[in-house]
Formats: structure tokens, C-alpha cells, sequence
């Protein structure tokens, strides 16, 4: 699938670069774009070796198996192939509780060690059920403190850069129940068999 | 309400901390086994990072998506929905930072408070840059085919704008 939606992208814009006279935007955004995707990781990296360390400690002090205990009665219902699985509930957890509390940093990383410990089990050539189910999750992140909004908002002027929290939350929640039904109904459909 | 939120994760740090210490763990050791994890990771997801964010800069920056917004024009304020938000809705499963740009733009033109600021801000905080988290998620694994992932993710997207304008203009 990324095969093709990459192809398009870079494709569609070329063309359309050249028929509007734009390709010597284009020619910079090439180098540009892949030298942001450096910049990024060494950013990305800090945050990454400082929360898979935090991880590791909440592994071994079991406060990860505290969370995913808590946790189990909706993490079971999601994720049914994981049920006896607390390593990865844990972890599955603590990316989850990332993105609640707003610290995408940290959800990045905690959501990669998840999913380098579900195709650890994984013994086919395709991802499972969870692994999609997890990564659609966090395509659509429920958002409960969105701040970087809100310090937006108030620099643009706003008189009330919080009074939208509650369209956030309405829209934020229902585009994820959204996700997890369809996600659920392909589960079930031609689209996936095992 | 910010204090909360910038507190939450020095706060989750000493949680954690403080439990390991508890359980008698050498916290520090234990923190640079993880760390070291950290650096293959890193590595491991560069090149997806590179190309993905490649793609996006290129398809920024050639204009497509602003033509497109036009061209839907018409149709997008029969149904009340200002051309503006257009290229937002395009953007924003695509690129984060190009998303956040293109809302800056939208508040200091209409002004952060006016309808199509508040929609604008709705989009951009309701939910998670879709191809990046797919592309960053998947970028660790080696799956050719991902299925149903990024149409039940891009569905995800078109509910969150189409609550995002219901929810402003209605509540």
C-alpha cells in the first residue's frame, strides 16, 4: 500500500510541478525534505534512548505488569491474541498512556518497542490483527491535553485558547471509536484470513 | 490546565523512578540497557523517515493540493465548508509540521476565534499525523502488505474533519 501511495505522491508532484512551471521549488524540496528526515532523528533519538530506558526500568520493577493488569479489561477486548501476553500488554500500555497524557515523545518510542515485541512473536510474513489495530490507534490518538493547540491559538490572538477542548474531545474520541469498528470489521471480513 | 499537561511527564518520570528504587533495581544500569536499544531503532527508521518525508515536502511545495482546494471550491462552500480548510484536510494525514504551519496561516488570517480558525484548530489536534505514525510503526518491521491499516487510518481522518466542522458549527 505504501508502495503506491509514495509512487503517486512523488509522481503527482512532479508532473504537476512541470505543468506549472513550479519544478525549481520542487528540485530544492527533494534535498530538503530528506535532509528534515535527518534533522528529525537525531532529534527523534534523544527521546527515544531516554524513554526506551525509562521503559526498561518500568519492566523490571513490574510496574509495566501493574499497568497492563489495570488495563487488561479493555486491552483484552482490543487485542484478543495478547491476552496472555503481559510483556506486550505492558508495553502496548504505556504507549497508550503516552498518548493520553499528550507526550507524543514519548509515544513514539514506546509505541516502537510494542511493536518490535509483536512481530518478535509474530511467526508469519504478514503483521497481525494487533499490530494493525495498534498502529490505526495511533494514527488517531485520542488527544485529552492538546497544549501545543491551545499555545498556538494564543499566539494567533485567541481570547479563549481553550474554549475548543470540547470540540477536540468530541471529534478526537469519535474518529477513534470510528477506527476501531472498521478496524474490528475487517478483522472479521474477506479483507483478513488467516 | 498547562501546568498539568507540562507537569505529567516530569511527574511519570519519578512514578517510575521511584517504583523501580523501591523494588530494589540498579535504576541507572538499567536505564542504559534500554537507552542502547534507542540508537538501533533510531537507525533502523531513518530511511523510511526519508523517504516519507520527501514525498511530503515535494508534494507541498509543487502546489498540487492548493490547485485541488481550488478546484473543489465550489462544491466545498455549497456545503458550507470554506476552500480554506481544503488544503488542511489534505495535509493533515500527511505532514505534521505542514499541518501546524498551514493552521498558524488560517488563524492569523481569520483569526483564531472566527469559525474557520476554530475548525482549523479542531483538525490539527483531534488527530495523529496518519502516514507518518503508519510509515514510522511499520518502518520497524519488514511486512510487504499492511491490509485494511491505512484505509480504516484514512477513514479515521475524513470523521475527524467532518466532526471537526460539525462540532463547531453546531455546538
Amino acid at each position: 500500500m505504501l508502495n503506491y501511495v509514495w509512487f503517486f505522491m512523488i509522481l503527482a508532484s512532479v508532473f504537476y510541478a512541470v505543468f506549472s512551471g513550479n519544478i525549481e521549488a520542487l528540485s530544492v524540496a527533494v534535498m530538503d525534505g530528506a535532509s528534515k528526515a535527518v534533522e528529525l532523528s537525531i532529534f527523534l533519538l534523544g527521546s527515544m534512548c531516554a524513554w526506551l530506558g525509562f521503559l526498561k526500568i518500568a519492566e523490571k520493577s513490574g510496574l509495566t505488569l501493574l499497568i497492563a493488569k489495570v488495563l487488561s479489561p479493555i486491552i483484552n477486548r482490543l487485542f484478543p491474541e495478547y491476552r496472555d501476553n503481559y510483556e506486550i500488554k505492558g508495553k502496548i500500555c504505556m504507549n497508550l498512556s503516552a498518548n493520553l497524557l499528550g507526550i507524543g515523545n514519548a509515544a513514539t518510542p514506546l509505541g516502537l518497542a510494542a511493536m518490535t515485541a509483536m512481530q518478535a512473536e509474530n511467526r508469519t510474513n504478514r503483521p497481525t490483527k494487533g499490530m494493525m489495530l495498534f498502529v490505526i490507534i495511533n494514527t488517531a490518538s485520542l488527544q485529552i491535553l492538546p497544549i501545543n493547540m491551545a499555545a498556538i491559538r494564543s499566539s494567533a490572538g485567541s481570547a479563549a485558547p481553550f474554549s475548543v477542548l470540547p470540540h477536540i474531545w468530541i471529534t478526537s474520541l469519535s474518529a477513534l471509536l470510528i477506527c476501531i469498528t472498521a478496524a474490528k470489521m475487517c478483522e472479521r471480513s474477506s479483507l483478513w484470513k488467516h | 490546565m498547562e501546568t498539568l499537561s507540562m507537569a505529567a511527564l516530569p511527574i511519570l518520570i519519578a512514578v517510575i523512578l521511584s517504583y523501580g528504587f523501591i523494588k530494589g533495581i540498579d535504576v541507572f544500569d538499567i536505564f542504559l540497557d534500554g537507552a542502547k536499544e534507542g540508537l538501533q531503532n533510531t537507525i533502523r527508521i531513518l530511511p523510511t523517515l526519508i523517504g516519507l518525508m520527501m514525498a511530503v515536502t515535494m508534494l507541498r511545495e509543487s502546489g498540487l493540493l492548493e490547485a485541488f482546494a481550488m478546484a473543489v471550491k465550489p462544491f466545498s462552500e455549497r456545503m458550507g465548508i470554506s476552500a480554506d480548510l481544503i488544503p488542511l484536510a489534505l495535509l493533515r494525514p500527511v505532514s505534521g509540521s505542514g499541518s501546524s504551519a498551514y493552521t498558524i496561516s488560517l488563524l492569523n488570517q481569520f483569526g483564531a476565534d472566527s469559525e474557520t480558525g476554530k475548525i482549523a484548530s479542531v483538525m490539527s489536534a483531534a488527530t495523529e499525523t496518519t502516514f507518518y505514525a503508519i510509515a514510522v510503526y511499520f518502518g520497524a518491521t519488514h511486512y510487504k502488505k499492511l491490509y485494511y491499516t491505512v484505509p480504516v487510518a484514512l477513514l479515521g481522518d475524513l470523521a475527524t474533519f467532518i466532526f471537526a466542522v460539525f462540532t463547531v458549527k453546531f455546538l
